[in-house]
């Protein structure tokens, strides 16, 4: 029968792309079966995305930073400093809060073109650079915080952002228990997927292109469809989308397409496949390593932003071996090290794995030592299975 | 003929999908030079990798009979201590030690785990004398040019009374005086008992050299020529080569050269910081539209700095002079302002610096010129595949698809994709620096026609090449550089192999 054997050329061909989202399936399923339910309630889900947030937006920014060949230690710190200075900005200087978060992100970038600068014109190796970077924004921090302490943010819709929800539509009176407008764009969502998977078949079927069966073409609509459904569903159940989950989402589809459909994204990619022949054929290396470090700078300010927002304060250790979670959340995606490979969308499913597995992991009473070395074991796992595909494939 | 030293009997070595060596057989005779030729792919480097070791015993199937013996390498450890030792095209020195730690390295003279380093670096002396390389052994590998560290490897085999002596293509990249050199101290070496076999492109050295040849094509042997019989000529060996007698590998092309100068270098000089000396001095050339000008010199002579400061000056010369683009007064700071202007480059070594190997033939062609197919930065992915498509017909690149990626194709499809993503930005002067280095017969005669296709269309070439006789058979007219200097400029009717090497080595 050739549905089976086209369905079974597709998932090997694909294995490495739907390996993260099928080990991320399996241990939700896993903590879903030993939690009897309690990891896949709503509130526990939309908790989790919360505390995604920091980390996905930083490994979002870490995977073109290693695609690129570089690695960023700074960022955590910076997003801890970064964070202080939004404190700092609304509740000593007064100023206004989307002010305060657009200056915030300007520092960002401004931190992320400093390493640009070291990286790419004082040719100082990334490392070395942001190493600088780690230390001196735990200093910067430490120095924000000194006379204060931890500063208690006051402002309710700075911290909505961490902790918030969209509202609902309001005057509707069917379904009560649940968040009517999550749901709408839930279903939005699979309309504008599904409009747009049919023109892009329809596209390459008029340049006479190879394009999914049918059959299989409708399996995957379907399979998708009820992924991005029961994700709204249950998100719907408890309070709706949170303000993060959106922030989290719209960077991501942001830097997907960035990375997939454009120029610039081709022009990383191709710096860290080879940067020699990148230069040669007429793409500035410099100047795309100071785009992809002011990109993590600014990425660094807004999970510096949503970390602060959470706590509804500035601390004293924000930002403490969050670098560390985002690179891991890279490779567990399928960044490889050695450069020019690796998707933002991957380091998103990476960082929510990490994530699970503490989230379960604390549900079901595992002790923190014990949890740590389970996490290395994902680590080391995800490595190795990215690492036996790609020799093993084409 | 003495008595072989070594005999592979009967050699067949498989790859998932491929027969890389099918029932080959390989007779050397104690104290000779033995040269194994062939395409690429035809399994010579496989062929060695099976008496090295590298693929070991149960790998393979057949015998190798070594001094007598049958052999079972389970590693190269087992063959070097059997006395065979295998020096790479790329050399397996580390830059950053010394000569006489090189030299040891990996059988160091040691009073149990403490180094006799005086031992060492005396016997190091003696190894350079054997291999008249007159270098203090406390030199830093680094510091060496490549005709030296070569000979580095070869005192490092003799160090461990290397027998059979295997070098891999070691004059690709050696100008002529270190080539004679080599070839002087292979002969020396012979007539110390060293036999030795030497896998080789270049058909005029291995007549010069050999006593005996082994041509390998498709994974089989297809004969062994005897020198002494006068069996080694060129046209028996590319005829075994490719099976097929080539008559002429430079397919004739109607010369016409209009009198419009596309590209234009006036008193052109350049300082590399880096290198701490002057790379180009002087030098006045220009371009005319629908013209292949051929660069001869010597390696080192300045050529792909040349271009390379033309092109955008990606390594950083300080320069002087002027560039003229259709007679416009033009200066280039990056890559991307020459490609603008209408130049291309497809470097000398693509896989270092020409392709994204990890990246499919389609990126990699689109890549110099991605504005091409895209609609405000948008890449339309649909149109990327069209047009791999085209190069892909219209170059004839063997590839399954244009998803493969580039790592996987052999070395004249590469150079395709090569060209290709340089014809993708539309030049009209395309510089090709080494077009056809390191890729087989078949391969070259391609390349060859698709610049006169090229030219035909009025686009301009400037072809750099150290293979004399591809710059006389495709060369319109042709510059000879030396030291960074122009020395010569001659007509294609006046140029002469030896003209141009009287020029080179001016």
């Amino acid at each position: 029968m050739s549905f089976v054997t086209d369905l079974q050329r597709v998932l090997r061909q694909n294995i490495r792309e739907y390996g993260m989202f099928i080990a991320l399936f399996v241990i939700m399923a896993y903590f879903t079966v030993t939690t009897d339910g309690l990891f896949i309630s709503s509130r526990n889900i939309s908790n989790l995305i919360n505390q995604t947030g920091y980390i996905a937006v930083l490994a979002v920014g870490m995977t073109l930073v290693i695609v690129i060949r570089h690695i960023d230690l700074s960022v955590g710190f910076l997003a801890g400093f970064l964070g202080a200075v939004a404190a700092i900005a609304m509740v000593f200087w007064k100023l206004p809060v989307f002010a305060a978060i657009g200056l915030v992100l300007v520092f960002g970038i401004l931190s992320g073109l400093l390493t640009a600068f070291l990286v790419a014109q004082m040719k100082i190796p990334a490392f070395v650079a942001t190493l600088a970077g780690w230390l001196g924004y735990r200093g910067a921090l430490l120095l924000a915080t000194v006379s204060t302490g931890t500063i208690i943010i006051p402002d309710a819709t700075f911290n909505a952002i961490g902790n918030g929800f969209i509202p609902d539509i309001p005057g509707i009176n069917i379904l009560p228990e649940i968040h009517k407008l999550t749901l709408l764009l839930g279903l939005l969502t699979i309309a504008i997927f599904i409009v747009n998977a049919i023109n892009s078949r329809r596209k390459k079927q008029a340049y006479n292109f190879e394009v999914l069966p049918m059959n299989l073409f409708i399996i995957q609509l379907l399979f998708v469809s009820a992924i991005i459904g029961s994700i709204t569903w249950v998100l719907a159940g408890y309070r709706g989308l949170s303000w993060t989950a959106v922030i989290v989402l719209a960077v991501t589809l942001v830097y997907d397409f960035m990375t997939n459909q454009t120029v610039l994204g081709r022009h990383i990619y191709a710096i860290g496949g080879n940067p020699e022949a990148a230069e040669l054929s007429g793409i500035s290396v410099k100047k795309i390593t100071y785009v992809v470090f002011g990109s993590m700078g600014m990425l660094s300010a807004l999970s510096g932003i949503l970390f602060a927002s959470r706590l509804q304060s500035a601390t004293t250790t924000a930002g403490t071996l969050f670098e560390l979670d985002a690179i891991a959340a890279a490779f567990i995606g399928g960044v490889s090290p050695a450069g020019g490979v690796g998707k933002v969308m991957g380091s998103l499913v990476g960082a929510l794995v990490m994530t699970s597995l503490t989230s379960g992991m604390n549900l079901m009473g595992i002790d923190i030592s014990l949890q740590y070395i389970v996490r290395a074991a994902v680590l080391v796992a995800a490595v190795i299975f990215d690492v036996t595909t790609r020799s093993s494939g084409k | 003929m003495a008595a072989p030293i070594l005999e592979m009997r009967n050699i067949t070595k498989e790859f998932p999908g491929v027969k890389a060596l099918n029932n080959v057989s390989f007779q050397v005779a104690e104290g000779e030079i033995h040269c194994l030729v062939g395409e690429n792919g035809a399994g010579k480097s496989t062929l060695m990798k099976v008496l090295s070791g590298v693929y070991p015993y149960g790998e393979y199937s057949g015998d190798i009979v070594y001094g007598g013996e049958v052999q079972r390498f389970s590693g190269i450890r087992d063959s070097e201590k059997a006395g065979i030792a295998i020096i790479y095209q790329e050399l397996a020195l580390v830059p950053e030690m010394t000569v006489f730690e090189n030299i040891f390295l990996g059988h160091e003279i040691s009073n149990g785990p403490i180094i006799d380093w005086n031992e060492t670096i005396k016997r190091a002396g003696e190894m350079l004398r054997k291999v008249r390389l007159n270098v203090n052994p406390e030199t830093k590998v680094r510091e060496l040019g490549v005709g030296k560290q070569q000979l580095v490897e070869i005192a490092k085999a003799l160090s461990r009374d290397v027998k059979l002596l295997i070098l891999d293509e070691p004059t690709s990249a050696l100008n002529e005086d270190d080539c004679d050199n080599l070839f002087d101290l292979l002969r020396d070496l012979k007539n110390n008992g060293v036999t030795c076999v030497l896998i080789s492109h270049k058909l005029k050295e291995v007549i010069s050299i050999a006593d005996s040849v082994t041509v390998l094509r498709d994974g089989q042997t297809i004969c062994t020529l005897d020198a002494k019989k006068g069996e080694v000529t060129e046209t028996a060996l590319i005829r075994n080569m490719v099976g097929r007698e080539i008559e002429n590998i430079y397919p004739k092309r109607v010369r016409r050269t209009s009198d419009e100068v596309l590209l234009e270098v006036r008193n052109w000089s350049g300082y590399s910081p880096a290198l701490g000396r002057t790379v180009l001095q002087g030098v006045n050339f220009h371009v005319k539209k629908g013209e292949i000008v051929g660069f001869a010199g010597l390696m080192g002579s300045g050529r792909t700095e040349l271009a390379l400061s033309i092109f955008g000056n990606p390594d950083g010369y300080k320069l002087n002079g002027e560039l003229f683009v259709r007679g416009e007064r033009k200066q280039f700071n990056h890559p991307q302002n020459a490609i603008r202007n209408g130049i291309a480059y497809v470097t000398e070594d693509r896989k270092r610096d020409g392709l994204i190997l990890i990246q499919d033939v389609k990126q990699n062609i689109t890549l110099a010129n991605l504005r091409e197919i895209s609609k405000r930065f948008v890449v339309n992915g649909n149109a990327e595949v069209t047009v791999a498509n085209e190069y892909k017909t219209s170059l004839n690149i063997k590839t399954p698809s244009i998803e493969q990626k580039v790592v996987n194709l052999s070395g004249g499809n590469q150079q395709k994709v090569s060209v290709a993503k340089s014809l993708f930005v539309n030049p009209n002067v395309l510089i090709l620096d080494e077009p056809t280095r390191g890729i087989d017969v078949g391969a070259k005669f391609e390349i060859y026609t698709i610049m006169n296709r090229l030219v035909e269309r009025g686009m301009s070439i400037v072809m750099i090449s150290s293979e004399l006789p591809e710059i006389l058979g495709m060369s319109d007219r042709v510059y000879i550089l030396s030291s960074g200097r122009i020395t010569g400029e001659l007509p294609i009717e006046e140029a002469t192999q030896e003209k141009i090497m009287h020029l080179a080595t001016n």
